[in-house]
């Protein structure tokens, strides 16, 4: 890509010790995206963050940020700014000082600082509180600062740190709907990480799933949820059923599978023959039936457990060969709820072309 | 605390022992030198008598402490523990700071080193030195190598403030120690991240964030300082006197107890104001929770 303004190429950062934390990842983020590194904790997203805010160096590979080379440019010089996890607002300045900080040591003039320190305080609607100390706000209030501080930069690249794992639920929520209209204002690359499935899929415009040092997936939230490549992107980003499956033989682009507990069929895929993959199926793809369904793909088997969540039911059924199966029931109409009850036997039924079959 | 005043016996029992000692051994004392500073030596057939004191009889004392010659010592004592002072501070922030950015494993280690010295008697210490520093000691050897000195180092201002460095160095950095390692290191990345070099982020955000920490390594540096009189008395000589030194000459050599208690209670003054100072400085910095 050559619009890319970071370009990962190929780092790795492996710690004293033998820890290897990122392990060849290459990546692309093009100008204006709201890029999102998504993964389990220790998959190394936050060190990667870190080396492309210069605070953490690579042991190899190159990290390019605006066209320029950045292995020798410290994190003072480069175009990046970050909010930290712990928002790391100083405790011993005003709102105001906090966000002309970074103004003041680059040696704006003074009363540059003002207005811009001003505009930014405006952003994040906190112009009431300049002259408060960190110590008097509430930590949704102590973001905002550590926010504002970072775009008064107006930095090429925003990088956010877990911008929202301490925040309580409501904020969270608030938040999220402000960092994507503020990214929409002002225009700037934004790279978040989160662990955070929801947060990554509601805000951001593409995803790249780590685990383990490396990227595993590289994708827009819609596609990762609907085209996940390995068993590791479909089981980390939302709920899924993983059914086993015995491949016999390939017809063209389809493969005629044997899948445990459910039966044999003809699925979508380029997969191998002889091998054994995994058929992924969402929860809320599969429909529940008292009557046996018409539908390609079906399964007989016992409720086991229903657990009510308001808007939706999460049943679980119970199959043949020990094949758990998860649906998600709309609870469309106020008095029917679910519609099944424990111990109940029901028919289970998908549409083929909801299955996802996964090689890797 | 709480608990303790809800239930009387528990509190009288544990805090009678203490606060006899403190009031026996300390508090009685004191008052006996408030008043012996308000007194004069009794004056018997005519002469001066040696152990006979006239009680309360004025501020003679204390007006005598105000002579030029006793003001000047007092504020050659200020300066030089000031001075004492502020080099360890100099020198004890890298220290606390290089223990800080240890790894984990060194840094027990690391601080053993830094209070070993108190496992060795001052007065040892303080010898030691003396065989450092002497016309025939080790640095004018080392400097005779290169051809150089040897040089009168020893009974010089110079020898007592670099006494009272040494001795004193490790009360400076403890609680710099204390405060930088509890410091977030993350506002220091933050502040490189924002812009600010190296320089900027030490001056604007790890010094003033750290003040707690240097303010009281000033108070314990300074104040012992102020008082000492074994390390100028043996690196200073005559040349270096100090308040110290003074007050240990009235209470022994001088037999001025009266005189010698006046300049023990100049002395506490001017240490209630450091501490006065101290108190002023944490209610201003009331917002900085380090």
């Amino acid at each position: 890509m050559s619009d890319a303004i970071v370009s990962i190429r190929n780092v790795t950062k492996a710690f004293p010790g033998g820890v290897t934390a990122v392990d060849n990842v290459s990546l692309d983020i093009a100008q204006n995206e709201f890029f999102a590194l998504l993964g389990p904790s220790g998959c190394g997203k936050t060190t990667l963050l870190r080396m492309i805010s210069g605070l953490e160096t690579p042991t190899s590979g190159q990290i390019i940020i605006g066209g320029e080379d950045m292995a020798f440019t410290p994190p003072n010089k480069r175009p990046t700014n970050m909010v930290f996890q712990s928002y790391a607002v100083f405790p011993h300045m005003t709102v105001e000082q906090n966000v002309a900080y970074g103004l003041k040591v680059t040696g704006v003039a003074p009363d540059e600082i003002k207005r811009r320190a001003g505009e930014a305080l405006d952003m994040v609607k906190l112009t009431a509180l300049a002259t408060r100390k960190p110590d008097q706000m509430s930590g949704g209030q102590r973001q905002r600062v550590a926010l504002a501080r970072a775009l008064v930069k107006r930095p090429k690249v925003l990088l956010l740190d877990e911008p929202l794992s301490a925040l309580d639920a409501k904020l969270r929520d608030d938040m999220r709907m402000e960092l994507t209209r503020l990214q929409e204002t002002v225009g700037i690359t934004f790279i978040i990480v989160t662990h955070d499935q929801d947060e990554a899929l509601s805000m951001a415009s593409r995803i790249a799933v780590m685990d383990k040092g490396a990227v595993q997936q590289v994708a827009t939230p819609g596609e990762l949820y609907e085209h996940p490549k390995s068993r590791f992107v479909a089981d980390f980003i939302g709920k899924v059923n993983l059914i086993d499956a015995r491949v016999h033989r390939q017809i063209g682009r389809k493969i005629d599978c044997e899948l445990k507990g459910v039966g044999r069929m003809e699925l979508a895929s380029d997969g191998l023959v002889g091998g054994t993959v995994a058929v992924a199926v969402r929860p809320e793809k599969l429909k529940i039936a008292t009557t046996e369904p018409a539908s390609a793909i079906r399964v007989q088997g016992k409720v086991r457990d229903v657990a009510y969540y308001g808007d939706t039911s999460h049943v679980v059924i119970e199959a043949a060969d020990g094949l758990d199966l998860s649906v998600n029931v709309q609870n469309d109409t106020r008095l029917g709820g679910s519609g099944v009850e424990r111990g109940q036997t029901v028919w289970v039924s998908w549409a083929p072309e909801d299955s996802i079959v996964l090689t890797e | 605390m709480e608990n303790w005043k809800q239930n009387p016996r528990v509190f009288w029992t544990l805090g009678m022992p203490p606060s006899l000692w403190l009031l026996a051994f300390f508090i009685i004392p004191l008052g006996f030198l408030f008043v012996m500073s308000f007194s004069d030596k009794a004056i018997v057939d005519g002469q001066v008598s040696i152990t006979g004191y006239d009680y309360l009889t004025g501020f003679s004392n204390y007006i005598r402490a105000f002579d030029p010659l006793y003001l000047g010592i007092m504020w050659k004592s200020v300066w030089i523990s000031a001075l004492a002072t502020a080099l360890c501070l100099l020198t004890a922030y890298p220290i606390a700071f290089g223990i800080c950015f240890a790894k984990d494993k060194w840094k027990p280690l690391l601080l053993l080193l830094v209070v070993l010295p108190f496992w060795i008697n001052l007065l040892i210490r303080t010898y030691a030195l003396i065989a450092v520093f002497r016309t025939q000691g080790y640095v004018n050897k080392i400097l005779g190598w290169v051809g150089l000195g040897p040089y009168e180092m020893l009974y010089n201002n110079f020898a007592v403030i670099f006494g009272l460095v040494y001795v004193y160095m490790p009360f400076m950095v403890l609680p710099l120690y204390a405060t930088i390692e509890r410091l977030d290191k993350s506002y220091l990345e933050a502040s490189l991240d924002l812009g600010g070099s190296q320089f900027q982020t030490f001056m604007r955000v790890t010094v003033p964030l750290t003040m707690p920490g240097i303010v009281s390594g000033i108070i314990l540096v300074f104040i012992p300082c102020l008082g000492s009189f074994l390390t100028p008395d043996l690196l200073g000589g005559a040349n270096a006197l100090m308040i110290g030194n003074v007050i240990e000459r009235q209470f022994k050599a001088a037999n001025d107890w009266p005189f010698g208690a006046a300049l023990s209670f100049l002395l506490m003054y001017a240490t209630f104001g450091a501490l006065a100072l101290r108190y002023l400085f944490t209610l201003r910095s009331k917002g900085v929770d380090v």
